[in-house]
């Protein structure tokens, strides 16, 4: 066994640095087929992963590609290049390092592929690329070792499983191929071992020591958090203090509208001009790269940001994280304090800041759980078939392949181990004809098969597309946001399509912390002026929107249990016995419904605590069966632990509604027409490859070329139900936005236990819930009612009438 | 379905919530844009292999139509077909389907941009055709009198109460009716786009297809 080279030895000695004990493990299990490291942040952990390569690569005899590291964000990479670079300088070792992600030039990306550097770091998605080209073999010739930094992220997306898929190809062609995972602390590390190992390969798992318990508490303030909102605009001053007490902090965001408005908020009472920055996924590149940079130099002393910053960018001297908004889930919320104190053993520091009142019995229960060390996390299903179609067409685009070859190595990914031949052939099918159960254009498939019985594109230029649409993240539709000028003026940021399309000129809205004032629309880019000085709309930027875990959610109905609660603050404790007095308090083992009228609706609250996927559900549900039975449903809302529907009509009896057996009965058939199973088949279909997003050049502009992709859902529906794409989206709903198993939990919990209390205004716990964003509509006989009322309005006011 | 009855150029005409029209006096159906074959058109262009059920799930509505409107004359008002290729593609049943509603009925083509030339197809192929006092045509000729036209896929979009609906939409003036596309695989353009505003007079009024139709001063 060799041992660490000794000029790397002594730049360690040199630094005053010992190599710590994972790392002296991951360095001699060296040439396992496939490591997990699990440590806290600052452990050293990119080292660890990174120590064998600049080992076998110090001599200088190693030729060609050596390393491929993957990490799930570009500016990961970037960092990683910079932080690899010091000790490779210092200890004058002869290695290439270079980054290749969405955001490298051509030039780059094409010089690369010809000469490739030692290490590449890089994202799954220019990963997959790259083994769509035809010269993947040479390039990727001699790889040795791939690295997977923050893979307990990656583990939990789409965008693993595209990755896994993608090392099955680059394991077909470099044999020897060495896997290391480098993750964050998880509930479940045999599960990413599983995933990440060549299966059946075994995996070892290394774990770090876990350093001292963070030091996590809830802001106090002198204001009270609001009834409802996202905003925290109260806790500005206490946040502003905290910010003076330290030397970074970083103030996490759940959704990128919070951080905007938060961000203003905190600009505006930023009396000392302290440098203070923002950072999310909307904002263009060249800001978001200003921002890291400042950080970077240790300028700045606080930014406002989300997810975008939630993994490994090294940023040297946070001592502080706060969270504003309850945190979703324990596990996210204990790795978001993972970033404050990037120096090993030493405590990291972190503070929650609820935005509103209920927030506070949220954070107060992850406070605990995280406390008590109680991670959270659900086990994923097998891997998604979208992902393999797209995994087929990338194939497809490097050249021609045999099926039963290309079926062997998509069962040594992880996820898809469990596949059958069945459903591999399936997917081909569909990437080859559509697989549809009428075979009508078959001579224009996609893919053909050659008299060799291997299959190729029919049209070779169809690769170039295949290319322009890989990846599995599925943005909504967004236009770039730009300052008018003659020409071109400064990129500010992105917003979705559908928020531009509700803007009329002179309207603001809040982007990368400034008013901005909306123009005009030109060439699917929004033109915007500094002119503004109205109160802000406020950006709908798409975030994911997590559901709360089941594991937090009993914990806050386990709280409600209590006759007090002490460990609230008392305004908090005040409103929950506000609410036990005027109505009941939600338990565990029954459900508690309200009805109410507010504001010329009637409505309907529907406390599952099942988490928002499901709660969403329960809606449509619900909503479906108010429909069948005349209630003339207008929409409903749905947040983690409850569902207020309104409509035009006063529901007398709600009881009818919930016969819970009819409503397990009917889901397929009534889930066959909602607005989710839609949303869910367009992001499949588009990953699946049936919808394009960039067709090259001609962008979608909602003209009559383009029809909506529910048209598509809704002809399979009717004409071929168990296409591939209609059970894949089956599939998705249930365990994703669907998310049927927690109300099938909620329906055991609860049995017939139901509490029906009608109440003459809105209950303490539901006023939240008659503002929150995200507000699902039925379609149905409320709205041709509106419609006609509208028609008849419409008409009277311009002085016609009826023809 | 529902129908919407209106007038038009001095005749009583209906709107049905398909996006068909109705001409009870001449026992006359409507339909604009119907650009069958647009799967194989897709298909063929692309590779992209979608759900090839679109010219039936057309077919079919037109058929339901016409058992509706008990109509004997048929004007399919232009891109009927959404090539003349993806015309010669039909498979025998759609041809079928199509020979079954014809059978019996005066069915007119009319040349769209889609399909300007004449398809193998039963009946008759016309520039444009005239019915007095109105005529026929794909695509709208200003300042032309009781003229009836397709080609935009004219949709309208409204907020009321803070829902946003959109539907495919028939737009009138004093001179001209535009309908909507009636093909399954077809989208809109919105009546505030200025191809549609600039084209229609200051009167212009717009009828939602849907479950009940509805009219509407045009939105703008």
């Amino acid at each position: 066994m060799t041992a660490i080279p000794p000029l790397i030895h002594a730049w360690f000695a040199n630094r005053g640095w010992s190599v710590h004990p994972h790392q002296k493990t991951l360095f001699d299990r060296r040439l396992d087929p496939a490591t997990l490291l699990i440590a806290p942040t600052g452990g050293g952990k990119t080292m660890a992963g990174f120590l064998p390569s600049l080992a076998e690569l110090a001599d200088g005899r190693h030729t060609g590609l050596h390393t491929i590291y993957v990490s799930p964000l570009k500016a990961l990479a970037a960092d990683i290049r910079r932080n690899l670079r010091i000790p490779v300088d210092e200890i004058g070792l002869p290695i290439r390092i270079e980054d290749r992600t969405g955001d490298t030039s051509a030039t780059q990306k094409k010089r690369q592929r010809a000469d490739p550097p030692h290490i590449l770091l890089t994202t799954p998605e220019s990963l997959a690329l790259l083994t769509s080209y035809e010269d993947a073999p040479r390039m990727f010739d001699g790889v040795q070792r791939v690295v997977i930094d923050e893979i307990h992220a990656l583990a939990d997306s789409k965008r693993g499983d595209q990755l896994m898929l993608a090392l099955s190809r680059l394991q077909a062609m470099c044999p020897g191929l060495r896997r290391v995972g480098l993750s964050a602390t998880v509930e479940d590390p045999e599960a990413i071992a599983r995933f990440l190992a060549r299966h059946p390969d075994p995996c070892r798992i290394v774990q770090a020591d876990p350093g001292p318990d963070p030091d996590i508490s809830m802001l106090k303030t002198r204001e009270m958090p609001p009834w409802s909102g996202g905003g925290a605009a109260y806790a500005i001053p206490a946040v502003m203090e905290q910010i003076k007490q330290h030397r970074t902090t970083l103030i996490f965001h759940n959704t990128r509208a919070q951080a905007e408005i938060f961000f203003r908020n905190l600009w505006l009472a930023n009396d000392d001009g302290l440098p203070i920055g923002i950072h999310h996924g909307s904002l263009d590149r060249q800001q978001r790269e200003r921002v890291e940079a400042a950080m970077v130099r240790g300028d700045l002393r606080a930014i406002v940001c989300t997810g975008s910053l939630d993994l490994g960018i090294d940023w040297g001297d946070v001592d502080l994280v706060i969270q504003v908004g309850a945190p979703k889930n324990v596990k996210r919320l204990v790795q978001r304090i993972g970033r404050a104190n990037h120096r090993y053993n030493a405590p990291s520091k972190a503070i929650l800041v609820p935005a509103n009142r209920f927030e506070v019995v949220e954070c107060v229960a992850a406070l605990q759980a995280a406390q008590a060390h109680d991670l959270d996390g659900d086990p994923r299903g097998p891997g998604p078939r979208d992902v393999l179609c797209q995994h087929i067409l990338i194939t497809a685009a490097a050249g021609p392949f045999d099926a039963s070859d290309l079926f062997a190595q998509v069962v040594s990914a992880g996820p898809y181990s469990h596949l059958t031949r069945a459903e591999f052939d399936t997917c081909l099918a569909f990437c080859a004809t559509g697989g549809y159960a009428l075979q009508a254009y078959d001579r224009w498939q996609r893919l053909r098969r050659r008299d060799d019985g291997c299959w190729q594109l029919r049209d070779p230029r169809a690769a170039q597309r295949i290319r322009m649409n890989l990846g599995t993240i599925q943005d909504t539709d967004t236009l770039k946001v730009r300052l008018r000028r003659n020409r071109g003026g400064k990129p500010l940021g992105e917003v979705e399509e559908a928020f531009a399309a509700s803007l009329t000129p002179g309207d603001t809205f809040l982007i990368g912390g400034q008013v901005v004032r909306y123009e005009g629309l030109r060439e699917m880019v929004v033109e915007v002026s500094r002119r503004a000085n109205k109160k802000p709309k406020i950006a709908t930027f798409s975030g994911t929107k997590f559901a709360t875990s089941t594991q937090l959610s009993d914990r806050i109905l386990r709280m409600f249990a209590r006759p007090e609660w002490p460990e609230l603050p008392g305004h908090t404790a005040e409103w929950l016995q506000l609410q036990r007095e005027l109505s009941l308090l939600p338990t565990r083992d029954r459900l508690l419904i309200e009805s109410f009228p507010n504001d010329g609706r009637e409505n309907l609250c529907v406390y599952g605590f099942a988490g928002r996927n499901a709660q969403q559900t329960l809606g449509l549900l619900l909503t479906k069966r108010m429909e069948e039975t005349g209630l003339a449903p207008l929409g409903f809302v749905a947040t983690d632990y409850a569902t207020l529907i309104w409509g035009l009509d006063a529901v007398t009896d709600p009881r009818a509604l919930f016969d819970l057996s009819a409503l397990r009965d009917g889901l397929d058939r009534w889930l066959a027409g909602n607005a989710v199973m839609k949303r869910t088949f367009r992001a499949s279909a588009t990953i699946a490859g049936l919808i394009e997003r960039n067709t090259g050049g001609q962008r979608k502009s909602g003209r009559q070329a383009t029809f909506s992709s529910d048209i598509l859902y809704d002809t399979l529906l009717k004409y071929d139900p168990d296409h591939l794409l209609m059970q894949i989206t089956r599939e998705e709903a249930m365990r994703g936005l669907v998310d049927f198993s927690r109300i099938e939990s909620m329906i055991a919990r609860i049995g017939d236990r139901i509490d029906l209390v009608r109440l003459d205004r809105v209950s303490p716990l539901a006023a939240p819930l008659l503002l929150e964003v995200g507000k699902v509509p039925v379609k149905g006989a409320a709205e041709e009612r509106l419609l006609a009322e509208e028609s008849a309005r419409l008409l009277q006011a311009a002085g016609l009438s009826q023809p | 379905m529902n129908d919407l009855a209106f007038s038009f150029f001095g005749q009583r005409l209906r709107a049905l919530g398909s996006g068909a029209l109705w001409w009870p006096e001449h026992d006359l159906l409507c339909v604009s844009d119907l650009h069958l074959g647009k799967s194989e058109r897709i298909a063929r262009r692309s590779g992209r292999a979608l759900p090839p059920y679109d010219t039936r799930e057309t077919l079919d509505r037109l058929a339901a139509d016409l058992a509706h409107s008990a109509a004997t004359t048929v004007i399919c008002l232009g891109d009927s077909f959404d090539d003349i290729a993806a015309s010669q593609s039909l498979t025998a049943e759609e041809r079928l389907q199509i020979a079954t509603l014809q059978a019996g009925r005066k069915w007119i083509w009319i040349e769209g941009n889609h399909d300007p030339g004449p398809v193998e197809m039963g009946g008759t192929h016309l520039a444009e055709m005239t019915q007095q006092p109105l005529v026929f045509c794909h695509i709208a000729q200003p300042g032309r009198q009781g003229e009836v036209s397709g080609h935009y896929h004219p949709k309208v979009q409204l907020r009321i109460r803070g829902r946003s609906i959109t539907r495919p939409s028939f737009l009138l003036d004093g001179q001209k009716l535009i309908l909507p596309a009636y093909g399954t695989y077809t989208g809109g353009l919105r009546s505030t786009d200025a191809a549609l505003a600039d084209l229609m007079g200051v009167d212009a009024k717009a009828i939602l297809t849907g479950s009940q139709p509805q009219i509407i001063p045009l939105p703008r």
